[in-house]
């Protein structure tokens, strides 16, 4: 059964009296654990689609269901539960909040999503930091982290409540060519660890091969 | 919610000069509130028992009519021995009411033999005015450095300090007193001087002291009359209540007319001061309200700074699942945090000043009253008003900008720039 089911979507913002349409009539499946990519130049859609998908926008029509939930029919509340409890992000700016030690951002869902148990948290936390390498930093702040580090911590943070599905936008374009990958990798590898579905975009060759499907999206159509 | 505050406060400490600044100019505002209320509520409190506890006394009863009357000294207007008793009981039977004393308020001609002026007398049974004015031998100098047992016998007169300089009288000499009765007749008695007292506020600075028996004589009085009944009551935190209680229970008293016989008033009616308590308390709440301003202002500033600033991080929060709800409550918590912070600052450094203040004694003078220590002090309650005022005015201010965080599309806030 595919985890995310897309059929005939499309996304028209509008600007002013123009209209933009930024994906038309896509329609695609992705299965549960699999290494999904979108690639596509800059405006080609890529990042409207992992909004779509990851509940942060509706589409202008079309139906997307997503773990079997009609998520285009979700409200503010709805898709905010939603995305706490089966989706995880992974962003391009890396955007770990300042304020909180790397062991602390990895906390973070745990703590103002979820609501686990101290003993729990600690557990989950300590683990997936290990999983991505990260343990002997975890007291630092991000400030105090390279780019490759801090997205260690972002993927960290995406899968420390164990979603079933990760959206990541872009997540190399900050950084060089050797943390890109090694990022990408520790992305496919968490996959095989916890069984998690992946859907990243890029525009990156050198990372959209690490991917194992592969949906190239132009002027908003799936090519 | 302690990671929720723990958040909060480091995200405070972010900008640690912009926060300092709101926290000090809160501060600011907290802590002139506790000195003005100190100051001012310690003078108003020091000016009312000065008036209540050594001249005016806390209530005073008359016969109805007799605070309103066009007479300066309406001797028409006496308690006669009949209705005193009926008051007494009253009083008696009051168990909020401390002591009560018998009073006549007469207008008298004071000579010293050569020149002759106008005084004002107060005739009192000295044992029971003690009781209702226990301060009223602190304005008087006697002849040995002690204040006598009894303030006054009869025969015996105190005078105010401006008579007793203008006519160059002296503790020990002989003064003569004139006065109308009621009938219009004048009457003369020889006095001695026992004591010169430093007027309070009195009209002119031309108020004395006299035994009740010796008005009674001068005013040939054929059987015991008074003017008024000075009251004094166990808590003065009741007065309103007490006053009430009596003022209910006087007017059931009926003269032959079938109207209440007697008019008790509250020291408030009967002092000009207590226009100048209500002015102080006017002022206080001014000051209250720049502080509410100045806390309402400098929240609102800080929140919605700080809201504009981390649009994509509140884009972040909201992404991976944050409710609205508790991107509100950290917005929240951020500005109850600037508040209580504040607060407590102002209310540590508030008590120290009042205990500085308290170190190096401020003394002034008002009206005819000199050296008049200040003791500033603040009620618990003064500062608790004060703390949940500044607390619950932060909240409110931080409202607007934590629910506009709460209400952002994480979709736009993620792309913000």
């Amino acid at each position: 059964m595919a985890l995310v089911q897309i059929d005939n979507v499309s996304r028209i913002y509008q600007t002013g009296e123009v209209q933009v349409k930024a994906l038309q009539d896509v329609t695609l499946s992705i299965d549960e654990a699999s290494f999904v990519s979108f690639v596509g130049p800059s405006g080609s859609g890529k990042t409207t689609m992992l909004n779509l998908i990851g509940c942060l926008d509706k589409p202008t029509q079309g139906k997307i269901v997503v773990d079997g939930a009609e998520v285009d029919g979700f409200d503010r509340r709805q898709s905010a539960a939603f995305r706490g409890d089966t989706l995880g992000f992974i962003f391009q700016a890396f955007n770990l909040f300042p304020v909180l030690t790397a062991y602390e951002n990895v906390e973070y869902p745990l703590v103002m999503i979820k609501n686990e148990s101290v003993s729990k948290r600690k557990e989950k936390v300590l683990n997936v930091l290990e999983s991505v390498g990260m343990l002997d930093q975890k007291d630092k702040f991000p400030d105090q982290l390279s780019g490759g580090q801090k997205q260690r911590v972002a993927v960290a943070r995406a899968l420390v409540t164990q979603p079933k599905l990760v959206l990541a936008d872009e997540p190399t374009a900050n950084l060089d060519k050797k943390s890109a990958v090694n990022v990408i990798r520790l992305m496919r590898n968490m996959r095989d660890e916890f069984n998690t579905t992946f859907i990243f975009s890029t525009h990156d060759p050198g990372v959209m091969k690490e991917a194992e499907v592969i949906y190239t999206l132009e002027d908003g159509r799936l090519v | 919610m302690i990671r929720i505050f723990k958040i909060a406060l480091r995200n405070l400490m972010r900008y640690k000069r912009r926060t300092l600044l709101t926290a000090m100019l809160i501060t600011l505002g907290v802590l002139m509130v506790i000195l003005f209320s100190g100051l001012a509520g310690s003078f108003k409190a020091m000016m009312i028992g000065q008036i209540t506890d050594s001249n005016i006394a806390q209530m005073q009863i008359h016969k109805k009519g007799y605070v309103s009357s066009i007479d300066t000294s309406p001797l028409h207007l006496t308690i006669n021995q009949k209705g005193y008793k009926k008051v007494e009981k009253i009083l008696k039977e009051n168990p909020d009411v401390e002591a009560f004393a018998p009073r006549i308020k007469l207008s008298a001609m004071l000579s010293n033999y050569k020149e002759t002026t106008n005084i004002r007398l107060n005739a009192i049974d000295p044992k029971k005015e003690n009781k209702v004015c226990p301060n009223v031998s602190e304005r008087m100098k006697f002849s040995g450095s002690e204040v006598p047992d009894i303030l006054l016998k009869p025969g015996e007169i105190i005078i105010p300090t401006k008579l007793a300089k203008g006519l160059k009288i002296k503790i020990g000499d002989a003064v003569v007193l004139v006065a109308n009765n009621k009938d219009g007749s004048v009457n003369g008695l020889n006095f001695t001087v026992a004591g010169i007292i430093d007027t309070l506020m009195g009209p002119q600075g031309k108020e004395g002291y006299m035994h009740i028996k010796d008005a009674q004589s001068l005013l040939r009085m054929e059987k015991p009359e008074i003017i008024e009944i000075a009251v004094r009551i166990k808590n003065f935190d009741k007065l309103d209540n007490v006053y009430s209680d009596l003022k209910s229970t006087l007017g059931e008293v009926k003269n032959k007319k079938g109207k209440p016989a007697f008019e008790i008033h509250t020291w408030e009616k009967l002092s000009p001061f207590s226009n100048i308590a209500k002015m102080i308390d006017l002022m206080t709440i001014s000051m209250k309200s720049t502080m509410i301003a100045i806390v309402l202002i400098s929240i609102l500033n800080v929140m919605m700074m700080s809201v504009y600033e981390r649009v994509r991080e509140i884009g972040t929060m909201a992404a991976i699942g944050t409710s609205p709800g508790k991107i509100m409550g950290l917005f929240l918590a951020e500005g109850l945090s600037l508040g209580v912070i504040s607060v407590l600052a102002g209310n540590i450094i508030g008590i120290f000043g009042i205990y500085i203040l308290n170190i190096y004694k401020i003394r002034f003078a008002f009206g005819r009253m000199d050296n008049i220590l200040l003791s500033p002090t603040i009620s618990f309650s003064e500062l608790a008003w004060v703390s949940v005022i500044v607390i619950l005015v932060s909240v409110f201010a931080s409202l607007q900008p934590a629910y506009k965080a709460s209400r952002m599309e994480p979709v736009d806030a993620l792309g913000h720039v």
